[in-house]
């Protein structure tokens, strides 16, 4: 099963490493890895996705949270956190297919960033399974290239993830 | 006070109640040294090796129960540490190590003796930096200090670029570390307490398993009265020997691939393991379908990624070993579980450990026991083989700190380095290191260092001409295949010692003409009757190292034996095999 893990760390160099570094050393899977600075822009907020029986995920979360320089480790599953990923997507869009492609581009809301005479660019938010059926339908096209963000995330309701390692 | 990067390190050193590291130098830490040269009350021990300063400052660590400071140079210097750190990390052992860096403008440049310590020394610690800023060097290294010794300790690096230790700031060093994301817990869930005293309390078979958590966490005393109080038998792994003496009749001796009978019988059979401070390593578990599985298990450990890891656990305690303990001993009673704890008083009595050799040599389990009479106090340190495991059963260790091995990374070489350490830091202690000849090569410079500091380390090498070990594996499962585990000079084994203790073995190096060379004392025993002689003449000398080459015989092996994968309740000992 995926699993949706949020850590709270100390904005400081080689943190991330030391957090990526784990996962390849004790042999744990990582499928995505996606980071950046918090509010408070001492922290930031990585997000990763992994794979494991639930004895796997615990010793994941319990590592991750030995590290000195965590403050807060969240296990979200998905009905407990809004995820998104973005994914830039390059089309190629010979003359009788643009209209359609815009098209489906709109379905989707998808942004179309840059307009070539044989090409797309586009823009798609939203959940995993959102970007991979965009991706399944523009395959019926020519997909030239593609760049996917990895996901994050943040829990539902009111509750932040400020303050004391818990 | 206005002073450079270096100045506060020895400032800080000075803070930390450091007097003695161990370290060698080089051009990214001169500045260090040349401040070392005016402060001789933090006195530095010269190595001949980097990987020795970082084993002398573990022993150090562990003998004293201060944390073991070191000192490297960039590059090659940092390089030649991470055995030693690796070694501190698994056995969680607290150590500063400072080493040097290339002035930050050449920071990936791939300047001269530039290595990126930090990321080769992540995962072998327990935490590190990389200082890049002048200002937060006070901060890092208070950091440092309280972050080796406290929760689980490890080591922790500070890499520190030239430049900064030549930078002039007025600062201070910080009286007060304030880390948000670091709090380890001491005091154990009270309920869990409650909950884990009541099932020892009514166990039909209770068992403890104890670890090197205890000594770390000073857990002797309070752990020697609830043994008196509810007399329920004790194992302990590798590395929680010495927290009760080998003789005490409710101790059955260590558990594991080399554990005793009594000991792996006792996990076996027992319905109440109650672990403290052990990590359920596979060289001490053997097979973990067959491990304990009559038992509920309680389990208290600092460390919550130790809990669950390897068995399943019932009661978990996340906690100090010592602080846990304090709690629990008041709820215990006397075990009603007499007739268990007979029975197995009764196996250790039946089961005696065989010092027996197949060959004409000596016998390294009796050379361990005279040890023991000659040094019943001693502070005992191993290499790793069968050295290793012949010093766990046959020396009567008595007390905490006393025992320094290398017990998770299993590294050769940890030995001699490690004692010196301990030496340094216990002057008035004797320390011996049983090595075997293979390992003992592997740190054998560090005798210039021992000679230099008139360190009278004892070095008593068990010298089979083979990595013992490791042949005894060839032996028993690969048809006495001897791929180049024989150490004489052939490469092949050229029939059985030379008797005569003035004649050198057919064999190099000859390690009592090394000795010499080194300006250390040198003998070697060939027979019986030598080998108190020889012990007491190294007892008498007290100002230099010495090296005993005891010549074992070549073919001794471990009993009893686990075979690698089986259950603890498939031993074999030397009779059957
Ligand atoms: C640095 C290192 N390299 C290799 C090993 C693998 N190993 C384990 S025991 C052993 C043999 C040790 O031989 P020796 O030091 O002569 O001791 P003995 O077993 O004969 O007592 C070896 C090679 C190790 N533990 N450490």
């Amino acid at each position: 099963m995926r699993h949706i893990i949020s850590l709270l760390v100390e904005n400081k160099p080689g943190v991330v490493s030391r957090v990526s570094g784990l996962f390849s050393g004790r042999g744990y899977s990582l499928e995505s890895i996606t980071y950046g600075e918090t509010m408070d822009p001492s922290l930031c907020r990585v997000t990763l996705t992994s794979t494991g029986d639930e004895t796997a995920i615990e010793q994941i979360l319990k590592q991750l949270h030995r590290l000195i320089d965590t403050i807060k480790v969240q296990n979200l599953t998905d009905h407990k956190a809004i995820t998104r990923e973005l994914a830039i997507v390059k089309v190629r869009a010979d003359k009788g297919y643009r209209a359609e492609i815009i098209k489906m581009a709109e379905t989707y809301k998808a942004t179309v960033l840059d307009v070539s005479t044989d090409s797309f660019v586009m823009e798609i938010t939203g959940s995993t399974r959102k970007i991979e059926d965009f991706i399944e339908v523009m395959s019926e096209y020519t997909i030239l290239d593609i760049a996917r963000s990895g996901l994050v995330a943040l829990e539902k309701g009111s509750k932040t993830t400020k303050g004391k390692k818990s | 006070m206005e002073r450079t990067g270096s100045q506060l390190i020895v400032e800080a050193l000075k803070k930390e109640g450091v007097d003695l590291i161990f370290g060698y130098p080089g051009g990214a830490v001169i500045p260090i040294f040349d401040v070392l040269y005016d402060h001789p009350e933090v006195e530095l021990v010269l190595n001949r090796h980097e990987q020795g300063s970082v084993h002398a400052a573990d022993g150090y660590a562990r003998a004293t129960g201060k944390v073991g400071v070191c000192l490297a140079t960039s590059g090659p210097g940092a390089t030649n540490t991470i055995t030693g750190l690796a070694t501190a990390n698994f056995d969680s052992i607290p150590i500063v190590c400072i080493t040097g860096q290339v002035p930050r403008n050449m920071i990936g440049n791939d300047a001269f003796q530039e290595a990126d310590t930090q990321g080769l020394t992540r995962p072998v610690s327990k935490h590190n930096y990389l200082v890049t800023r002048r200002a937060d060097l006070g901060r890092v290294l208070k950091e440092a200090f309280y972050i080796a010794q406290t929760g689980r300790p490890g080591p922790v690096i500070v890499d520190i670029p030239k430049d900064v230790l030549n930078t002039i700031l007025d600062d201070e060093y910080p009286e007060e570390v304030s880390l948000r994301g670091y709090n380890p817990v001491y005091k154990g869930h009270s309920r869990q307490i409650h909950k884990a005293a009541e099932a020892l309390n009514n166990a039909q078979k209770p068992l403890f398993y104890i670890g090197g958590g205890m000594h770390l966490s000073g857990a002797q005393d309070i752990f020697r009265q609830i043994v008196d109080k509810t007399g329920i038998p004790v194992t302990s792994s590798l590395m929680g020997l010495g927290i009760l003496e080998q003789e005490d009749p409710n101790f059955l001796g260590m558990i594991g691939m080399h554990g005793t009978v009594a000991a792996n019988q006792a996990i076996t059979d027992c319905d109440l393991l109650f672990s403290i401070g052990v990590r359920f390593d596979d060289r001490a578990t053997g097979d973990l379908n067959r491990f304990a599985t009559h038992a509920d298990i309680i389990h208290i450990d600092i460390d919550p990624t130790t809990i669950s890891r390897n068995v399943a656990v019932k009661i978990p305690i996340v906690g100090d070993a010592r602080t846990v303990l304090e709690e629990v001993a008041p709820l215990l009673e006397e075990s009603k579980a007499h007739d268990w704890i007979d029975e197995i008083k009764t196996r250790k009595k039946l089961n005696p450990l065989d010092e027996s050799v197949p060959g004409p040599g000596l016998s390294p389990g009796h050379i361990i026991r005279q040890i023991g009479h000659v040094f019943p106090q001693g502070i005992i340190c191993t290499e790793v083989g069968q050295n290793q495991m012949w010093t766990a059963l046959f020396y009567p260790f008595n007390r905490t700190r006393s025992w320094l091995t290398s017990g998770g990374l299993g590294t050769m070489g940890y030995g001699f380095p490690a004692a010196l350490g301990a030496q340094a830091g216990l002057p008035d202690k004797r320390v011996i290191d049983i090595a075997g000849d293979g390992s003992i090569q592997m740190n054998i410079q560090e005798l210039a260092t021992c000679v230099d500091q008139k360190l009278p380390v004892i070095i008593a090498i068990l010298n089979n001409g083979y990595l013992g070990m490791v042949r005894q594996w060839q032996e028993l499962f690969h048809k006495k295949r001897y791929s180049h585990t024989c150490l004489t000079a052939a490469g092949q084994d050229n029939g059985p010692w030379n008797t005569d203790a003035q004649t050198p073995p057919p064999y190099h190096p000859d390690f009592v003409m090394l000795a010499k060379a080194y300006g250390a004392e040198g003998i070697r025993v060939t027979k019986e009757e030598e080998i108190i002689p020889a012990l007491e003449k190294a007892k008498s000398i007290t100002d230099r190292p010495i090296v005993i080459d005891f010549l074992i015989d070549k073919e001794a092996n471990v009993w009893p034996m686990v075979p690698p994968g089986a259950g603890l309740d498939q031993y074999i000992t030397g009779q059957e095999a």
